[in-house]
């Protein structure tokens, strides 16, 4: 089996279990759906069209962030349930595979929340984009990424702590601060049209190559810890 | 620890095998803070050894094991598995632990078809799950008999897990097979045919041509005995005795 195909069997493995439980999109869209209902009804969007304009894109990514960070622990404890762990640490497949599908289905899940709030924020924020909408289809699904790949290696190395659902957002929401930057400022941007949002893309590009790199080569370091 | 008479002797009794041994463990301790799980024990056993390791609860037999699986690394001394450490022999060695290290919410042939992927290169899906589904049927899992099929491993008896994961540890055909209690929620004749089973793998030769070696720890001597090439008994952390048994 090639690299692709460990990847490809890891993340048909993560999907099923997912649908089978539906433990880690039913809490996200919960999580997701319930603060943007309380922020909309803290303040009244449809008063301060501007000012929402501004703030939205922060929300959003806020929202998904926390949303992402309940489903990330829980995309481990799958592994950990019965020590399946160990039986990764001893398989001949590169450990790194097992990241990647991983991420990759922690993607899945949070666009799949992403699918479904889009709509749902667009009505409750009476959101009109004054920017070019379609770059919001390269915005999305990067700072999706950069945010569960960083997600699923800090909840990989948190696994044996155990204190792990404090310690999650204490390591990845410093270390997300210029990822959310960017995707924040990119996302007011395409909302705004008040400037343009290549600089934080390109931003948002970088962060993504790197963190990937750095989680990939490091996650057998995690995975063979003990 | 220096190696006791029996050590000694056990080694001396089959130098050629010597020569290509399967496990080298030289004055290993481990330490959990102030605990002394292990304390430099040193043994060392040819390819094709079957033994047999008793002990009283916490004598350290299931911390040994981990330590040769390479889940987990000693304190003092070093482990060599086939002339390497055990984290350079991914693949070759198989652990089944009290856990079943199975997905409680996929069936059994979904597991073992998962897990085989990820040991064998070159086989296509469908040639995967004739693989799991033989393997499971060798364990008496039939997935073709009655609800099998479908049923998840969550939904497993306990006697059912444990003969699923011996399928998975099986499945990957280690060359160094270790395995913590076996038997200890079977009811006699199942472990009988687990017994069975062990002695028909362990008499096959492995992938890389290379006999076999097992190393189970269990409370049931009197039924562990056919495997019991060798006995090894640990005490507190010592290794007290490495004697031939005759067992296989």
């Amino acid at each position: 089996m090639n690299y692709a195909q460990h990847v490809l069997t890891h993340l048909r493995k993560d999907l099923r279990l997912e649908w089978r439980t539906k433990d880690s999109i039913n809490g996200m869209l919960f999580f997701a759906l319930l603060v943007v209902v309380v922020l909309a009804i803290a303040f009244d969007p449809a008063s301060y069209p501007t000012m929402t304009r501004q703030i939205s894109g922060g929300l959003l990514w806020v929202a998904l962030l926390f949303a992402a960070m309940t489903a990330l622990n829980q995309s481990w404890a799958r592994e950990t349930n019965n020590h399946v762990l160990d039986a990764h640490r001893l398989s001949a497949a590169p450990a790194s595979a097992l990241f990647v599908g991983k991420a990759l289905a922690n993607f899945l899940f949070v666009t799949a929340v992403e699918v479904v709030l889009a709509p749902i924020f667009t009505v409750f924020y009476n959101l009109h984009p004054l920017g070019e909408t379609w770059k919001l289809l390269i915005i999305l699904p990067l700072g999706t990424w950069a945010l569960v790949v960083n997600g699923t290696f800090f909840a990989a190395l948190s696994l044996r702590s155990r204190n792990r659902e404090t310690l999650l957002p204490l390591v990845l929401l410093p270390i997300s601060i210029p990822a959310l930057l960017a995707m924040i400022q990119a996302t007011t941007s395409v909302l705004t049209g008040e400037f343009e949002p290549t600089l934080w893309i390109k931003v948002l590009v970088a962060y993504v190559v790197v963190f990937t790199t750095a989680c990939v080569l490091l996650f057998q370091t995690i995975l063979a810890a003990d | 620890m220096p190696m006791t008479n029996e050590v000694r002797d056990a080694a001396a009794a089959r130098p050629d095998e010597i020569a290509a041994p399967a496990l080298v463990l030289d004055r290993v301790s481990r330490l959990y803070g102030s605990f002394v799980a292990l304390r430099e024990v040193s043994v060392t056993l040819a390819a094709g050894s079957s033994v047999v390791m008793l002990g009283e609860n916490g004598a350290g037999k299931s911390t040994l094991l981990k330590l040769i699986a390479g889940l987990t690394s000693p304190s003092y001394g070093t482990v060599s598995v086939f002339g390497e450490s055990p984290d350079d022999q991914r693949g070759r060695i198989a652990y089944m632990s009290h856990a079943t290290m199975l997905y409680d919410e996929l069936t059994g042939l979904e597991n073992l078809t998962y897990f085989g992927s990820l040991h064998t290169e070159g086989v296509g899906r469908a040639e995967l799950e004739v693989q799991a589904a033989t393997a499971l049927r060798e364990v008496g899992l039939d997935p073709e008999v009655g609800s099998l099929r479908a049923r998840r491993v969550g939904e497993y008896s306990q006697g059912m897990r444990q003969r699923a994961s011996l399928a998975r540890v099986l499945l990957s055909e280690p060359d160094l097979l270790l395995l913590d209690e076996p038997f200890s929620n079977l009811d006699v004749g199942s472990a009988q045919r687990m017994i069975e089973r062990l002695l028909a793998y362990v008499a096959e030769p492995s992938r890389s041509g290379l006999a076999r070696t097992l190393l189970l720890t269990t409370h049931q001597a009197q039924l562990a005995q056919p495997l019991a090439q060798s006995t090894l008994t640990l005490s507190q952390g010592r290794l007290v005795s490495l004697i031939e048994t005759g067992g296989l």
